[in-house]
């Protein structure tokens, strides 16, 4: 008798099997990848005054934009495709076979990343092509970088497989996750230059992630003396860090306790 | 010991109590069929057996565990054993041999993948995306799924829903192929001519407990219930209900001088005790 694969195993599958899957609907291959492309087409053609010396609105808003496409790509399309393939009988079928549920986790957290990986060169290349983007040349702001896609794809990954138990049906899914997404892209700074903000929008934006990974995406995208101009006067990279890790640890509990396989 | 064993089962759900003390024991290498009419507790025993349901009281073994167990060992478990379930239409984006291939990656020692393709009849799709199949060849991929795996145990949730009577005929050989290679079948149908083809045993169960458990020809007595023996005389059609059909038809057979017109013998079918037993068509 030969062993079960492990969990591991089974997961990295999993992942090659979900970016197969994803490659081939096209309609939301376009979608997830370049609508950060067309907005930060819209964005940058519209506001094209610089919002400090030497810094373009581009240059703030391509921040936003990775920060809101983590978001996008991982939270919001999972919690709605989730609860589509609940409808479906899929995650039934899954349930009923020797697959374990961290599995099909591992498989969607890498499609979050890997889509994300493609989406953030494409635009990066678009707004170097096209909008003035100036990448950042140091290190040490690459690394930030690297930790920030990472953590932030695994905490929007969580959060939304741990958030798919809320909506009842596939087809409601988008009427309940769309709002929550785009209220907090207003709250967190992405379509706005975060600190003309009222102070209570930036208090509430405080307590979730996207305000933190916005920022955390201006410190690698914005000359060090823009941090001066942030709330706190600083990048605050460490509690960004915390921030985004607690949150999760939240969504990776939730995932693992709540996460429902059918309908009832 | 039996494959499966179940003893003193019950469960509801807020005033409704769809299991109520139910005993069910099932052999090695048999195909077992769960009749019953809609809310009689049928899918939620079976959803019990098959893990996805916790249970209120009773006990359950399925190949020796209870299904009710998480953990590494509910791996091992589902390792031994298939579930097709009812609605399914996932994955339309994968091909149908790239999604065997995968699923077959779940388990220990899984079945040749082409060969379960060819055995399910689905030779000539296994390149095409699932999407594109039609409601029977789709039907013929879940059950692949389910067998993919090698299991000891198949459960079978209305297989043959929207199959025409071609399909469902060859359905019913992989079935019985299934059984011949050793697997032992738990089936639920609403078909009683498909339970009578292929169940050795089958359960009737209403509103929460098993009515009685038989082979479907002797269930309810039918085996022994008197038959119909039915002709024509002259412009009518006569029938004569009896035990001893064979004397009836000879007497008969002397008095019209050999053949009998339209003779027809029958007993009950397996419907008419079937809904006999429920008490009623509108259940």
């Amino acid at each position: 008798m030969n062993k079960i694969p492990s969990a591991l195993q089974l997961g990295i599958r999993r992942g090659g099997l979900e970016i197969r899957q994803f490659a081939r609907q096209r309609e939301s291959v376009v979608f997830t990848v370049l609508f950060p492309v067309i907005l930060l087409a819209i964005f940058g053609s519209v506001f094209q005054d610089t919002i400090a010396p030497g810094v373009t609105f581009s240059q703030y808003f391509v921040a936003g934009m990775i920060a809101s496409g983590l978001v996008n790509t991982g939270f919001q399309a999972l919690a709605i495709t989730i609860p589509m393939e609940r409808d479906v009988g899929a995650l039934k079928r899954l349930r009923g076979t020797p697959m374990p549920a961290s599995s099909y986790f591992i498989g969607k957290a890498i499609l979050i990343f890997v889509s994300m990986v493609i989406q953030i060169l494409l635009l990066l290349g678009f707004g170097v092509a096209f909008f003035g983007l100036e990448m950042p040349t140091e290190t040490s702001k690459w690394l930030t970088f690297a930790w920030l896609v990472l953590l932030g794809s695994a905490c929007s990954t969580a959060l939304g497989i741990a958030f798919s138990i809320v909506p009842k049906s596939g087809r409601g899914a988008s009427a309940v996750v769309s709002p929550i997404v785009i209220i907090l892209q207003f709250f967190s700074g992405v379509f706005f230059v975060f600190t003309q903000l009222p102070p209570w929008m930036q208090q509430v934006a405080a307590i979730f992630p996207l305000k933190w990974l916005t920022q955390g995406m201006r410190s690698v995208f914005l000359p060090d003396s823009f941090a001066s101009q942030e709330v706190a006067k600083s990048w605050e990279l460490q509690t960004t860090f915390v921030v985004l890790l607690i949150w999760l640890i939240i969504g990776i509990f939730f995932s693992v306790r709540k996460f429902k396989w059918d309908r009832d | 010991m039996s494959l499966i064993e179940v003893k003193g089962l019950t469960k509801h759900y807020g005033d409704v109590h769809a299991v109520r003390g139910l005993d069910l024991s099932i052999e090695q290498g048999e195909i077992f069929s769960i009749l019953g009419p809609n809310g009689a507790g049928k899918t939620t025993t079976v959803e019990i057996l098959e893990g996805f349901r916790t249970r209120d009281s009773g006990s359950v073994s399925v190949l020796g565990f209870d299904p009710g167990t998480k953990g590494h060992e509910s791996r091992e478990w589902r390792n031994k054993i298939g579930i097709v379930l009812q609605t399914s239409s996932d994955a339309g984006d994968l091909t149908v041999i790239e999604t065997i291939t995968h699923f077959s990656g779940y388990y220990s020692n899984p079945r040749d993948v082409e060969e379960v393709i060819e055995s399910v009849g689905l030779q000539e799709k296994r390149a095409a995306l699932i999407r594109n199949l039609s409601g029977g060849q789709r039907r013929r991929l879940d059950v692949a799924l389910g067998i993919i795996g090698n299991p000891q145990l198949l459960f079978l949730d209305e297989p043959t829903t929207g199959f025409d009577p071609e399909a469902r005929r060859s359905f019913w050989s992989l079935i019985k192929k299934l059984r011949a290679d050793g697997a032992t079948i738990l089936l639920t149908t609403h078909y009683l001519d498909e339970a009578e083809a292929l169940a050795d045993r089958v359960a009737v169960i209403n509103k929460g407990v098993i009515v009685e458990i038989s082979t479907p020809a002797e269930l309810g007595g039918r085996s022994t219930s008197q038959a119909t023996v039915q002709w024509r005389d002259g412009d009518q059609i006569k029938s004569e209900k009896t035990d001893n059909p064979t004397v009836l038809v000879s007497s008969l057979s002397a008095r019209f001088n050999g053949e009998v017109p339209e003779l027809v013998v029958s007993r009950p079918s397996l419907e008419d005790i079937y809904l006999e037993m429920i008490g009623g068509v509108d259940e």
